[in-house]
């Protein structure tokens, strides 16, 4: 009896299993809507996931061991570069740690200006959010628009610190610059812009067929999933529970502000979507009270610790004791007492701390990064599973992942 | 005579240039657990079950030393018990050289009083630690992250394999005996598997210096000083820049080179 030649067919990046019809491809990590370099190994069953295997460590460049490498200020700007979408956050969380174990007091003109920059790093990291997502889902048009104002924001953070990207404008013990002349009426117009934008993107969304039918449903992150993998920020509150740390754990002045914690109990990926735009009015909502704050302020920016944090420029430039304070604090570094702090922060991806231990020198003895990407990326190992292969790429989406962050 | 401090050798972080011998570090200050009342009674419910070797609260974290054997049922009672229902982190810290030890701590979080618990156990360099990442699914991955940068050894893990180090690395970032920079052979490296070694005479060495800057690449960089107005074409002429602020600095004078004065007579 003769056999027919059957041919094994060989494809790039594929690979059949014999006994049953799994197929196991390779998603990323060149992926565009991977959002970096996500390589997500995915046993297929038809187009259905069987499991999913994320594979990280493509943007990793040892910030753990930097940080434990450099003097506490010489880190700072290196935080910039981990969730660079929302850089501010990540300097807030931080300088947040190094100020709880030096127990310094922040001025309150800085409090209110790292609260604006929180905020407008929030809005900054949604808008991004919605764009990119949209965009993998098919809505072109809504990531132009929500690039349009992110720009707007950028914009007033480059007229506030220099940086569009990298801004570095939360220092340890409060922020290195004033507010410029003008800059709060900008604030104050694009506040006022703002929500009609979050409309349009509504008006686009909401109701929109392909939209409704890509989200709903898809991603369904139930409660005991979110507690099993610590999800935090968007993660939490779209599965229904009510977590805010800003509201929870207060720090910088949001316990004096009065804003809302929209939550949604959908489960899926389209609660998610609209906790985001939620979010964007309740920091316009913040902002907006924050301004008025700012004229009952003083004019210092930095918190007054000579032992720990250099003195304003003028002094520095006229008092020699300053100066050489100065001088010890650049070339040595700031020694914080002995003791461990991990402070949480509400970045705009979810919980973001520092987790410090210091021994007393000018290096922490052991950093250690709480990123939310980190863990987000890990619950897709189990949400995955049971989705269509054109779900993935809602479901990476909606986790809002960093790779800055996750492979830090 | 005088003792020479003893120094670890095999610590290769960053250290400090200057210390001062008689510095005292002050200490971020600790509370007994029954100033909390919270804290307290979860403590003493604790400590009817398991030992707690040492408690105290830090900066609003009740922080427990569990014996390391304990770490599941621990972990399990906080959850199932206590309302501590959420790990937020896991990780290790190396105290290699001081003890032997690796000091792994956990971040406990419960929701609905807004309560932080931090747990903590010694771990000796080869002893494996249990893992919990099916109580707390979030360990999954951070077991494994602290295995890729601290080699400490994670028990009945369903896929410990390093995370953010490719597979085959060597050595384990985080410690502290772990080297900062590459040795010579590694400052090669890439130059030897692209170009072969004949091309390390053209190509020189990997640079090291992140922020070195050849000021005369006019090619890659911003022309460091050889700077143009804008929209102007590039030129070869050297710019140079005095040191100026618009209303001056106070107590600082401008300096003018070209009317400088050079003092000869040394007694005025």
């Amino acid at each position: 009896m003769q056999y027919t030649n059957r041919l094994e067919p060989f494809f790039e990046n594929l690979e059949f299993e014999r006994d049953d019809n799994h197929m196991i491809i390779n998603f990323g990590p060149q992926h565009p809507s991977s959002h970096g370099q996500l390589r997500l190994i995915m046993e297929l069953d038809g187009e259905q996931v069987v499991k999913a295997t994320p594979d990280i460590g493509y943007l990793h460049r040892g910030m753990e061991k930097m940080g434990e490498n450099m003097i506490y200020n010489e880190f700072l700007p290196t935080t910039d570069r981990m969730d660079y979408i929302a850089s501010s956050s990540n300097n807030y969380a931080f300088a947040l740690s190094v100020e709880r174990l030096l127990d310094v007091e922040v001025p309150r003109r800085a409090q209110v200006i790292r609260t604006i920059m929180l905020e407008l790093n929030r809005i900054a990291s949604h808008l991004f959010w919605l764009a990119t997502h949209a965009l993998d889902v098919g809505a072109m048009s809504v990531f132009l628009y929500a690039f349009r104002e992110r720009e707007y924001i950028l914009d007033l953070i480059e007229d506030y610190c220099g940086a569009r990207l990298t801004h570095s404008a939360i220092r340890i013990g409060g922020v290195p610059l004033d507010i410029p002349d003008g800059w709060m009426n900008d604030l104050d117009k694009f506040l006022k812009k703002l929500p009609s934008d979050i409309a349009d993107y509504e008006a686009l969304l909401d109701q929109n067929r392909i939209w409704k039918m890509r989200l709903e449903d898809v991603g369904i992150v139930s409660q005991e999933m979110a507690r099993t993998w610590g999800t935090s920020g968007i993660m939490l509150r779209g599965s229904g529970i009510n977590y805010d740390i800003r509201k929870e754990e207060p720090y910088e002045l949001y316990s004096e502000l009065d804003f809302d914690i929209p939550v949604s109990h959908t489960n899926d990926s389209y609660g998610r979507y609209k906790l985001y735009m939620e979010e964007m009015r309740q920091s316009i909502r913040i902002m907006e009270q924050l301004i008025p704050m700012y004229d009952d302020t003083d004019r210092a920016i930095m918190a007054d610790a000579p032992q720990y944090i250099s003195a304003p420029k003028e002094q520095i430039m006229t008092q020699n004791y300053s100066l050489m304070q100065h001088f010890v604090l650049v070339t040595q570094g700031m020694r914080p007492p002995v003791g461990e702090a991990y402070v949480p922060t509400e970045s705009p991806k979810g919980e973001l701390a520092f987790y410090l231990n210091s021994q007393g020198d000018p290096y922490p003895y052991r950093m250690k990064i709480r990123a939310p990407s980190f863990f987000h990326t890990g619950i897709l190992q189990d949400l995955l599973p049971g989705y269509y292969i054109a779900d993935v790429v809602t479901i990476i989406g909606t986790t809002n992942i960093v790779f800055g962050e996750v492979d830090r | 005579m005088m003792m020479r401090e003893y120094k670890d050798k095999q610590n290769v972080q960053a250290k400090s240039y200057y210390n001062d011998r008689y510095w005292v570090a002050p200490r971020v200050p600790t509370f007994e657990p029954s100033s909390d009342e919270n804290f307290n009674s979860d403590l003493e419910s604790l400590k009817e079950k398991f030992t707690v070797n040492e408690a105290y609260i830090q900066l609003g974290h009740l922080v427990l030393y569990i014996n390391p054997e304990d770490n599941r049922q621990v972990l399990q009672y906080l959850y199932e018990e206590l309302g501590y229902g959420r790990l937020m982190e896991l990780s290790a810290m190396d105290w290699l050289a001081k003890s032997g030890e690796f000091e792994v701590f956990y971040e406990m979080l419960n929701i609905d009083k807004a309560k932080r618990i931090r747990v903590k156990c010694f771990i000796k360099e080869d002893q494996a630690i249990e893992s919990v990442q099916d109580i707390f699914r979030l360990a999954n991955f951070a077991e494994r992250e602290m295995y890729d940068m601290l080699g400490v050894k994670v028990n009945n893990h369903p896929f410990m394999k390093r995370i953010l180090m490719p597979d085959d690395w060597h050595g384990h970032p985080l410690r502290k005996t772990y080297p900062l920079q590459g040795d010579e052979a590694a400052s090669w490296y890439e130059v030897d598997k692209i170009f072969g070694k004949e091309a390390r005479d053209i190509i020189g060495p990997e640079i090291r210096d992140s922020a070195a800057i050849d000021r005369y690449d006019t090619e890659r960089f911003a022309r460091l000083g050889y700077e143009v107005k804008f929209g102007e074409e590039f030129s070869t002429e050297k710019t140079e820049q005095p040191y100026q602020e618009e209303e001056g600095v106070f107590l600082v004078k401008k300096l003018h080179k070209d009317d400088t004065k050079t003092i000869t007579d040394r007694d005025r």
